[in-house]
């Protein structure tokens, strides 16, 4: 052992760390797979000296010590190397002698990431499996009298609305006028959320976007897919695959000079425009692209210069109140393609949900509004923002339905709600129980990366390191080495898979519901909660 | 599931044709309540086309406090007709006081009133006195209408129109909606008996309707004070035909697309698509989502029906010129007109809408696949 003056306040051990990594000499063939696939580097090889006591028979001979050397694992305790539990090292071990556990109590790794004064930052999820929407069950189940349709052989219309929706009389008035009805999207309720061209590979996107696209062209489902602030590619945008993405628009503005440009020779409108004031993840602050990400291509789509950091603004920096901002940038945005796409802002979920909203309602050029819930995921986020800022989704969401349900407008503005939902793997049922609580649709963007891809990421701080463009699966990485560990056409055919397995699983929730012709939004009748704080918060039945 | 019969003919009928009809149907429903919904009356009431009816049930304290009402309002009663059964009630129904069907003289200052605005008020009082009643159940009101009778009551159609002796002369109709009920999903209550009514329209339905909430949500939400009850999930197909014919100024051939619109793809197929798309999009809480037969009647007097999008209840319409009669199974139709010709009888399928006019000479089918009328 080193002597004590060498030990530091933030000299870890093995113990202290939240992984420890488990090695077993018996099965370890030295071929190093291990050592190189690990993202933060925690494993070395290690060269260990060993001592065997050697006492033979008699007392001729004194006892003495024999030295052997063997080698094997180092796993690294400083806090820049500390182990991030992903499992690639178990994955690629042909042997199976080494595996990462969780350590068994709180780590005290926690208290020493700040190193330099840097709090920890980090990508994934707020650490905490806890889900108000996992505990809602669907309680109304037709019997007797009108039994449950049949899931399997029905006719189902899951679509739903993307669009200011006009009032029947106002519809009627406008139309006897031949004046100008707002644009209205007829789309799958599931939408693959904003992940940017940047937070994401380039492999991952286009995965993404084959994936959607087969499933609009070959599947008939209307499945949308949201950008993120970072652009598009050019060649997306010129393309007839715009109609199926939703361009997100930023305080950054990273990639519109592109997309402006681009305008002039677009074959389609995109299916709509979403102006991201605030995400679930990290509310009340603006997006983040660390440096390590921002390669040439990022760079040339977003317009700006290599390898530094893109953090955007809390707001936007030309607007003073969200009044001004939703007015003029809604406005403008709906100008710019000729008033034929719906344009609507993103919001963190957040107790003053309910102020934006009540602004939407006066604003007839408001295409909906998406909330998204602390349970959201980012790229890139302080840790104290993701763990411990912003508002759960479900009571903020049903806030939202009922008082649009008070002013009359419930169909007029849409509700598209995010932010965990799936996060514990149960991806239908909590998208359904949102849109009985009121939500038109449900985006998701967690969900899709893990079934789609693979993201090993998870609500246990698991891996998470997608802000440093080490993803180990190419998920996340702008390092073409780890992008092509993604085979996007596999992306492409999970998130098929995904879709129809989806689109299966809410049928088995509506169909016994006895409910098919549209979709249930706002149906709260059919839920039910085994927690009576919870069914009074959210307005429905308390069950036990 | 409920039974439905409606007749429509030139003759007034008693409304005993109606319950015997559903007595035939009556393995299936189980006998918990009945409603009759009676218009273009007949028998005495034949006078006073134009005064307005006041149907519904008064404890003996509810009938004082009616007058009191009334008579403030300056509404004078023209003709009465009043129920006191002195036998025993039979299983199931509660004993009641009065059974009160009264015809009222307009107040004097009413003159020169709007029609709508007329049909505003009545409706008003109709509520008033429901919301009085509601707390001792000393009044239950089931209409306020000029040349409208409803009769309500939980029991056994049979047995109750027998109890209540329907079968009396003074009372008889042109065109007559009865239900008999199987109360399965909510409680039982009288509110919740077929057929409903709102400002001279009336429906009845059977099946059970998933979407009722969001409906219910969006009704009351449009600040109309009709739009109020909601005992049972059917009341909302009254008043989705309410809102559609009276706030929106659409005709009967739009409910269908209102209730049940066509699929996204197969508007695109349809002559109208475009309004059609609209429409759907801007009623889209209005979607009802069960398996439903639904009968009706409108303040032309017209009957019709129409089925949910999947068609899984039967419904079956068929006469003569003169007389038709609407039923959710054909056995009803059998008993109330056995001499007809039934190859000419129609079953609607999921697209179809049926009706008869007051005149009551042809049933007339359209499809949700047919041009519109243009908008006026």
């Amino acid at each position: 052992m080193e002597p004590m003056g060498h030990i530091t306040p933030s000299t870890l051990s093995t113990k202290d760390l939240p992984w420890q990594i488990l090695w077993d000499k018996e099965k370890c063939t030295l071929c190093g797979s291990c050592t190189t696939v690990c993202p933060v580097r925690a494993i070395d090889l290690g060269v260990h000296r060993k001592r065997s006591l050697q006492v033979p028979v008699g007392l001729e001979t004194r006892p003495g010590n024999l030295f052997s050397v063997y080698h094997g694992i180092d796993q690294r305790t400083d806090p820049a190397h500390a182990c991030v539990g992903c499992g690639m090292c178990t994955m690629v071990c042909p042997n199976g002698a080494i595996l990462p556990v969780h350590g068994d109590e709180i780590d005290k790794l926690r208290f020493h990431v700040n190193q330099g004064g840097e709090p920890r930052r980090r990508g994934g999820r707020r650490n905490t499996t806890d889900s108000v929407l996992d505990k809602i069950k669907f309680i109304r189940i037709s019997m007797l009298t009108d039994p449950a349709l049949d899931a399997g052989r029905h006719e189902f219309e899951l679509r739903t609305l993307l669009g200011r929706v006009l009032p029947p009389e106002a519809m009627l008035k406008v139309r006897r006028k031949e004046g100008w009805i707002p644009p209205v999207r007829e789309i799958y309720p599931l939408v693959i959320g904003s992940m940017s061209f940047g937070a994401l590979s380039p492999n991952m996107w286009e995965g993404l976007q084959m994936g959607v696209a087969y499933l609009n062209e070959e599947m008939g489902m209307p499945v949308r897919i949201c950008t993120g602030e970072g652009g598009c590619p050019p060649r997306l945008l010129k393309s007839r695959f715009l109609k199926y993405v939703i361009l997100q628009i930023a305080s950054g503005y990273f990639g519109w000079d592109e997309i402006i440009h681009s305008l002039p020779k677009m074959k389609e409108d995109p299916c709509a425009i979403e102006i991201k004031y605030g995400q679930g993840a990290k509310p009340g602050d603006g997006g983040l692209l660390m440096w390590y990400k921002v390669n040439k291509l990022i760079a040339a789509i977003r317009g700006v210069p290599q390898g530094v950091s893109l953090p955007s603004p809390p707001t936007h920096q030309t607007k003073y109140s969200i009044e001004e901002a939703v007015a003029k940038m809604i406005q403008s945005m709906s100008m710019a393609w000729g008033f034929r796409v719906p344009v609507y802002p993103k919001i963190s979920a957040t107790s003053t949900a309910m102020a934006v909203l009540n602004n939407l309602t006066r604003n007839p050029y408001a295409a909906g509004l998406a909330i998204d819930g602390e349970d959201g995921g980012t790229g890139a986020a302080y840790n104290v923002s993701m763990d411990h800022m912003g508002h759960p989704i479900a009571s903020n969401l049903r806030d939202a339905y009922l008082t649009l349900v008070k002013l009359g407008k419930q169909n007029e503005i849409p509700l598209f709600a995010g932010g965990g939902i799936g996060k514990n793997g149960n991806l239908a049922a909590n998208a359904a129980a949102l849109i009985m609580l009121g939500a038109s649709g449900v985006q998701t963007g967690k969900y899709i990366m893990q079934a789609a891809a693979g993201c090993l990421g998870s609500e246990t701080d698991r891996c998470n390191i997608c802000n440093i463009g080490l993803c180990p699966k190419g998920i996340t990485s702008q390092d073409p080495r780890l992008d092509r560990r993604l085979d996007p056409e596999k992306v492409a055919q999970r998130v098929v898979d995904m879709y129809m397995s989806f689109d299966t699983e809410l049928k088995k929730i509506v169909a016994p519901l006895g409910r098919s012709t549209s979709l249930p939004i706002g149906m709260s009748d059919a839920l039910g909660i085994n927690d009576a704080d919870a069914a009074g918060r959210l307005n429905i039945k308390y069950v036990l | 599931m409920c039974r439905l019969f409606s007749i429509t003919s030139n003759e007034a009928l008693s409304p005993i044709v109606a319950i015997n009809a559903l007595n035939v149907m009556k393995e299936g429903h189980d006998g918990s309540g009945v409603g009759l919904f009676l218009t273009d009356l007949g028998g005495e009431f034949e006078k006073f086309k134009n005064e307005p009816i006041l149907s519904g049930i008064f404890s003996n304290e509810g009938i004082k406090a009616l007058d009191r009402f009334m008579i403030d309002l300056d509404f004078m009663v023209k003709y009465k007709l009043s129920f006191r059964p002195n036998r025993p009630t039979p299983p199931g129904t509660p004993k009641r006081d009065n059974y009160v069907i009264r015809v009222y003289e307009y107040p004097a200052d009413w003159e020169g009133f709007s029609q709508e605005d007329i049909q505003f008020r009545l409706m008003m009082i109709q509520l008033r006195l429901r919301e009085m009643g509601e707390k001792d159940q000393s009044m239950l009101i089931f209409s306020f209408w000029p040349d409208v009778i409803m009769i309500k009551e939980v029991g056994d159609p049979l047995t109750v129109a027998e109890y209540l002796g329907l079968d009396r002369k003074e009372l008889s109709a042109r065109t007559i909606l009865s239900q008999g009920r199987q109360n399965t999903n909510y409680a039982i209550d009288i509110y919740a008996c077929h057929p409903f009514f709102i400002q001279g329209m009336s429906t009845m339905t059977n099946g059970e309707n998933t979407a009722f909430v969001p409906i219910r949500e969006f009704l009351m939400s449009r600040d109309f004070p009709g739009y109020a009850g909601y005992q049972s999930d059917s009341e909302v197909f009254a008043h989705i035909l309410h809102y559609m014919h009276n706030k929106l100024g659409l005709s009967m051939e739009m409910y269908k697309h209102i209730i049940t619109p066509l699929k996204d793809n197969e508007l695109t197929r349809h002559p109208d698509g475009g309004l059609l798309r609209n429409l759907k999009q801007s009623c889209r809480p209005l979607i009802i989502d069960g398996p439903n037969c639904v009968i009706g009647c409108l303040p032309d007097k017209s009957m019709f029906m129409v089925q949910d999008s999947k068609k899984l209840r039967p419904g079956i319409v068929g006469g003569r010129p003169g007389i038709f009669a609407f039923s959710s199974e054909m056995c009803g139709l059998d008993a109330a007109i056995p001499e007809r010709d039934i190859n000419l009888d129609y079953q609607p399928m999921k697209y179809e809408t049926v009706l008869v006019r007051s005149e009551r000479q042809e049933i007339v089918k359209w499809s949700q696949w047919d041009t519109l009328p243009p908008l006026h």
